[in-house]
């Protein structure tokens, strides 16, 4: 428990100007504006706005700057202003098929129809620092090669509808259903696989990254084969009751790893892969294989398997999955619990002297 | 580049809401005599819930919020003009929305169609292929290799 304390107004404001200096950092160094940060820290925008389950990229790199680069406690700025707004609506499902895309791979099949296409990636760097950035002042790339310029891009299916079409995997299922709102209605368990999907897609990177890990290693594991990634923009259609259709708001960019896991069949049912699914906004492929991985092992129950690793016991990771949750909790121990340890205090005071009292006796 | 003769309302819209400020401001100052306008919902930014699939193509789930800005706006002669765009500008959704009244105008669609949508999507369809291109360029082949033949 904790109380209102009373006092340290001056104190406070003192470390809120403090704060407010040492984000500034040194004078002498120009100020990053908001701008710069969505450009050149993009990835770290694309965390925030995936964690703080709010697409707006200007509003993620000024959490980015306000935070000093703390990327949970920009997600945290981001959720607390989500609840400034009201909502307008939901979308129509997007369609990742008529994704325009950035890049786009499958580490299972190497001949796709559209072809793989790299895109801006750290796979083939070999990380090693790269000093020339430090020189400031170079002038930006501008001999692009563009091999295919005129080109138009060509329809890119998703492999796992490729082979779902063989009857080899097992297909998305219905395509109806009236989705569970988290932000609404805290989960129920056992949750509903969107349900799941939501809390995982909000989910902090780090968490999800161990567990997934952790199925690779053997608590929970599922032969995963990473069936596609893709990254590129794809459009809003909202559908708007006083027009009678459905508006095209524009485009955000998404990440969507489909995992392929080991088969399962039975009864009626021949033998076909299984699925991971991962979704999340921006450029976040750690984050989308790590929740596909997470999301498969989930469905545990459904595939009849033995649910005996942390990563497939639903209500440990919905619970825990929430960064902005997480940090609320461990770090509501710095408020004052001034009352609760005198309270402490007294007990342990009360059961030394009773057992002193009882060594004394004997 | 799409026909100007087939684009309808849900078209434009889509290429508006895609459209910079800076770029609908200088469209804006160049449309010869515009009616006058009064506003029916002034522009308001909101939350749009977007929905996704699972495994891409089944049942829908919610993803993650967006903002988004609406703007209702009327002509002296009662057309309506609706805009929903993406992000917190509301001066942008403003003038999309205007437009969108505009390019329902019998005398006005026509013209308009040929600069003003026209410019715009046009610019749009640069970008798309100018990224696709990017992109593409990174395109790769991978061969197996087969040991010991």
């Amino acid at each position: 428990m904790y109380v209102a304390v009373k006092g340290g107004e001056k104190a406070i404001d003192a470390a809120l100007d403090l704060l407010a200096r040492r984000r500034r950092g040194d004078d002498a160094v120009p100020e990053l504006s908001v701008d710069q940060i969505d450009a050149q820290l993009s990835l770290a925008v694309d965390r925030v706005m995936t964690e703080g389950s709010l697409y707006d990229r200007q509003l993620g790199a000024l959490a980015v700057k306000q935070a000093r680069g703390d990327l949970v406690e920009a997600a945290f700025l981001l959720r607390a202003y989500r609840t400034t707004l009201p909502r307008f609506g939901f979308s129509e499902p997007l369609d990742t098929a008529r994704m325009a895309l950035a890049r786009r791979i499958s580490a299972a099949f190497k001949d796709l129809p559209g072809g793989q296409i790299l895109g801006p990636t750290f796979d083939y760097t070999h990380r090693l620092l790269d000093f020339a950035l430090l020189a400031e002042g170079r002038p930006s790339v501008t001999d692009v090669v563009r091999h295919a310029a005129g080109e138009v891009q060509p329809a890119m299916p998703r492999v796992t509808d490729l082979l779902a079409d063989e009857g080899l995997i097992e297909r998305d299922g219905d395509m109806t259903g009236a989705p569970a709102d988290i932000t609404r209605d805290p989960p129920h368990h056992p949750a509903p696989r969107d349900a799941r999907l939501q809390a995982l897609s909000r989910g902090d990177e780090g968490f999800l990254l161990a567990l997934a890990y952790s199925t690779q290693r053997g608590y929970g594991g599922n032969h995963p084969f990473a069936g596609e990634i893709r990254y590129g923009e794809v459009a809003v259609h909202l559908h708007v009751e006083e027009l009678g259709f459905a508006v095209d708001i524009g485009d955000i960019e998404a990440t969507e790893c489909q995992m392929i896991n080991q088969f399962k069949g039975g009864g009626d049912v021949p033998p076909q892969f299984t699925r991971g699914y991962g979704l999340a906004f921006g450029h976040a492929e750690r984050k989308a294989m790590s929740m596909a991985l997470v999301d498969r092992a989930l469905r545990a129950g459904e595939f009849g398997e033995e649910a005996a690793s942390p990563a497939q016991d639903e209500e440990f990771v919905l619970s825990h999955c929430d960064n902005v949750d997480a940090s609320g909790f461990v770090q509501h121990l710095k408020l004052p619990h001034y009352v609760d340890f005198q309270a402490e205090l007294l007990a342990v005071r009360a059961l030394r002297a009773a057992f002193q009292d009882k060594e004394a006796a004997q | 580049m799409r026909s100007e003769s087939t684009i309808d309302r849900r078209q434009w819209m889509a290429i508006l809401a895609r459209a910079p400020r800076e770029t609908l401001e200088r469209l804006w100052s160049e449309v010869a005599d515009p009616p006058p306008f009064t506003t029916l919902k002034p522009a308001e930014t909101g939350l749009v819930m977007v929905r996704a699939r699972c495994g891409g193509g089944g049942a829908p789930f919610n993803f993650g919020e967006m903002t988004m800005t609406r703007c209702i706006v009327q002509t002296s002669g009662r057309i309506q003009g609706h805009a929903y765009v993406a992000g917190r500008d509301r001066r942008q959704a403003e003038l999309a929305a205007r437009f969108d009244a505009l390019l329902q105008m019998p005398d006005r669609q026509a013209p308009l169609l040929g600069t003003v949508v026209g410019q715009l999507a046009q610019a749009q369809a640069e970008r798309r292929d100018g990224r696709w291109a990017d992109a593409a360029a990174t395109r790769v082949e991978f061969l197996t290799m087969v040991r010991g033949t």
